[in-house]
Formats: C-alpha cells, structure tokens, sequence
C-alpha cells in the first residue's frame, strides 16, 4: 500500500504520448499538476468544482474533470490533454479543425475542453444526432457562442471521422 | 479554491482499506469518484485529516449474478452500471437511472458506491436502492453486514454506516420477466441535480398489477416511498385513466420541504408528474 502521507510524491505517467514525471502534495489537484508541474496550460481551469468542463482530459480514454482527481491519483495512467491533438494549424485533428471550420469557437476558454468530451462522445457514437450531442457536451459551459455552432462542428467533425473510416475500411 | 492539506493513503485490497479505517474512523474520509467529495473539498467544506483512496482496489469494481441476485461492487463507475448488460437484464431501472447521473465525464468517474455513502437526496441511485429495498453491504475490520435500503439513509447527506465502515457492494434482487419498470426524472438543465425523479417496478400477472413500488427522491430529506399510491395501483391494469387517479391523491403522502430550488408545491407537483411518467413507461413495458 503506498503512503505517501502529506508528504511530496513523485507522480510518473505517460501524457500525450511521452513519458514524464513530477512531484506533488497529496492535495494538488491533477488540473493544476499538467499546468503548474508539468507546464502544458492547454488544459483550462474554470470553476474548479466540476460544473464547467474546461478542465476536461482523457483519463484511460475517457474523458474526466482534471480539478475533480488528485494528480497522486494518475500515478502510473495514461493521459491525453489538448496539447496531444493537433498542435499547429496545418496538423490539427479533425474535431479542432471542424471546431475551426464551423466557429465552434470565439474566446476559447471551453474549446480544449469540449474537443475533448467530442473525442470521448465520438469514441462511443460515431454518428450522434443533435440530442446526443447536446446530452454529451451537457457538462461543458461556452459562455461566448451558444451551442449552435458548437453542435455543428461536432457533427461536420463526426461525418469526416466517418468518411475517413470507410474510405480506410 | 485548493483543498486542505490531508494525509493520503492508497491501498490496493479491501484488509488494507478496513484496517485504516479502523485507525483513523471519524477524521478520514474514503475517496471513491470523488465526484462530490472532490468539489466540496476544493471549496473546503470538506477537510478530512485522511483521505482513503479507493481507486486501487479494483476487487470492488464488478458486476455478477447469482440466482436471483444481482451484485454491484462499490467501485463500479456510474458509466459501467448504465451499460452493463447484466443490469440492463437484471434491473433496467438501474441501468436507465444511471445513464441520468450528472454528465458523461461525471459518469466516467463516479461510483456506485460513493453515490450511495454520499446521501444525496436528490441522487438517482439511492432512489433506485430504496424502489426495491435492496442491500447494501457494509465492510469493517470485523467483518460485513447488510443494511436495508429503507434502514440506510437517514436523512440529508446521512447513512447508518459507522465510521469504520465502507460500503463495499449493493445486492439487488433481479426483476422477473413479467415486470414493468420505469424512471423518470426532471432537472433544469441535462446532467444537473435533478429537482425530482422517481423510479417504478411493477409486477403483472395476466396483465393485472399484483405488487408496484413507486420510489421518489426530491421530495424529503431521503428517497421515500410511496406505499398508499402503490396500494391504490394493485389490481389495476395501469391504464392512463388508473394512474391518472393514483397519482392525484400522492400529495397526501408527500411534504417535501421548500428550498432555494423549488418550493413544497413545486416539489409535489414534479414528483406527481415524474411518477405519472414513470408509471405509464412501466405500463408499456413488455409483460
């Protein structure tokens, strides 16, 4: 059984790919541990008590709040943050691109967030209709847009996934 | 907006689990989804001394049959129960009512466990705990016992667990074939607290009801029951004119309380309405 008391822990996981460490109290928050410690601010902090989304990554695949785990909890995990998508704008994955293409978009704050709750609802619907869409991307807040345009990226980004997917099979 | 500092232990079976709670008891608390407990930590409602961190004890996340049984291990995330196809067979209303259960990041974490020790009355699965009356088990450095859903809660955010217990698992007695089943459930906006909902299991025999049980939570200070709209149920063929009738007279049983969200009335008239729903989504249930 690890104890790590209130005592600092080295936290080793593997994060878009790459393996990297960092060394926290018990109490840091995983949000704060990939900004602060590991230095990649892709990832939002908005309301710091799970309501607005921002902070969402993929944990093992699935999407979760990063501000609602303990990074001592993501010991030894698998994690995806925004910074592992596209990074510029000529290789960007086809969620951003459909965010960017269909003004899914205007300050920002919500977009790592959302493209990654996209990337978890997609995973499991590949065609969802505009209800599933909206039930899936429920627990993520844009305060500029509305949804509107948010909905329609998600489904220009799922029709691309889908056309990829036959061209391939 | 940081939590407390606390002392954090992460065991990996359930002998380490029940001997630390056996030290710490009252100043510790067990972190499961961490769904609740993590937000009121972060506004630091919450600042336990210890924090028990279950998410390593992967003997608690399973789902099995046995009989008529259907067992639920605590650390099973809200995600898994919904798309479980053991529990989609064995008890829909289960499945159903956790794919209601906040968002699907929230889904992604959370447990059934850890909703049931948290006592939210407005939650889906103590709802769906008390509809049946089902079991859940209770584990301390001296062994398990089982607790009855309707002995469970006490009251807002209250359980009768000790503070050396945990819940471990939830037993529910799977539904026969000739059962109707239904949850309904209405919140402001998708995924937020819900403001009422209620859940329904109904047996049929020829297609006249011999047994319902009507569950309701948002309308006390825990899940209740609705024993005299169930009285008035039986014999019925849950025709829309009968649950229209039933579910006139089940503000005789009810008296939430008014809050900032809804007043008493506003109360009784959603839990009307959700049981109405739930009711006639049973009625059309196979049989």
């Amino acid at each position: 059984m690890s104890d790590s008391g209130s005592e600092k822990a080295v936290i080793r996981l593997q994060v878009n790919g790459r393996e990297l460490e960092g060394v926290a109290e018990p109490r840091r928050l995983l949000s704060d541990f990939i900004r602060h410690d590991l230095g990649m601010t892709g990832t939002h902090v908005g309301c710091e008590h799970g309501v607005c989304g921002a902070c969402t990554i993929l944990l093992d695949g699935d999407a979760v709040r990063s501000c609602l785990m303990f990074a001592v909890q993501a010991e030894g995990s698998v994690i995806t943050t925004i910074e592992g998508l596209g990074q510029t704008r000529d290789d960007m994955d086809v969620i951003q691109r459909a965010f960017w293409e269909s003004h899914g978009l205007q300050c920002g704050f919500c977009t790592p967030g959302m493209v990654l709750a996209t990337k978890d609802l997609l995973e499991r619907t590949p065609m969802p209709t505009d209800d599933q869409i909206r039930e899936g991307l429920a627990g993520n807040m844009c305060r500029c847009t509305g949804y509107v345009f948010i909905v329609k990226a998600v489904k220009a980004a799922a029709e691309e996934l889908n056309a990829r997917a036959s061209v391939d099979g | 907006m940081k939590p407390a500092r606390f002392r954090y232990f992460a065991p990996t079976t359930i002998e380490e689990v029940v001997s630390l709670l056996a030290e710490y008891g009252d100043e510790s608390k067990l972190l499961a989804g961490g769904q609740s407990l993590v937000p009121l930590m972060n506004i630091r409602l919450s600042q336990p001394a210890v924090l028990i961190d279950l998410n390593r004890v992967t003997a608690l996340d399973y789902v099995t049959k046995e009989d008529d049984r259907l067992e639920i291990g605590a650390l099973t995330r809200h995600r898994a129960v919904a798309e479980s196809k053991l529990v989609q067979e064995r008890f829909p209303a289960a499945a159903q009512a956790a794919g209601h259960i906040g968002y699907p990041a929230i889904r992604n974490r959370g447990t059934i466990g850890g909703t049931l020790a948290h006592a939210d009355p407005v939650a889906e699965m103590p709802c769906i705990a008390v509809l049946n009356d089902c079991e859940i088990v209770a584990t301390s450095s001296s062994g398990s016992r089982t607790i009855r859903a309707s002995d469970f809660f006490h009251g807002y955010f209250t359980t009768s667990l000790e503070p050396t217990e945990f819940v471990s698992s939830v037993r529910f007695t799977s539904r026969p074939a000739s059962h109707g089943w239904g949850f309904s459930e209405f919140a402001r906006k998708s995924g937020d607290f819900a403001l009422s909902a209620a859940a329904v299991d109904v047996i049929f025999d020829g297609g006249a009801v011999t047994q319902v049980s009507i569950a309701i939570a948002g309308a006390s200070d825990r899940p209740v029951r609705a024993p005299l709209t169930e009285a008035a149920l039986v014999g019925t063929t849950l025709s829309r004119s009968e649950i229209e009738q039933a579910v006139s007279n089940l503000s005789s049983e009810l008296d939430p309380p008014s809050d900032a969200h809804a007043s008493s009335d506003f109360r009784t008239h959603l839990a009307q309405i959700m049981t109405e729903r739930a009711l006639l989504a049973a009625a059309q249930s196979e049989r």
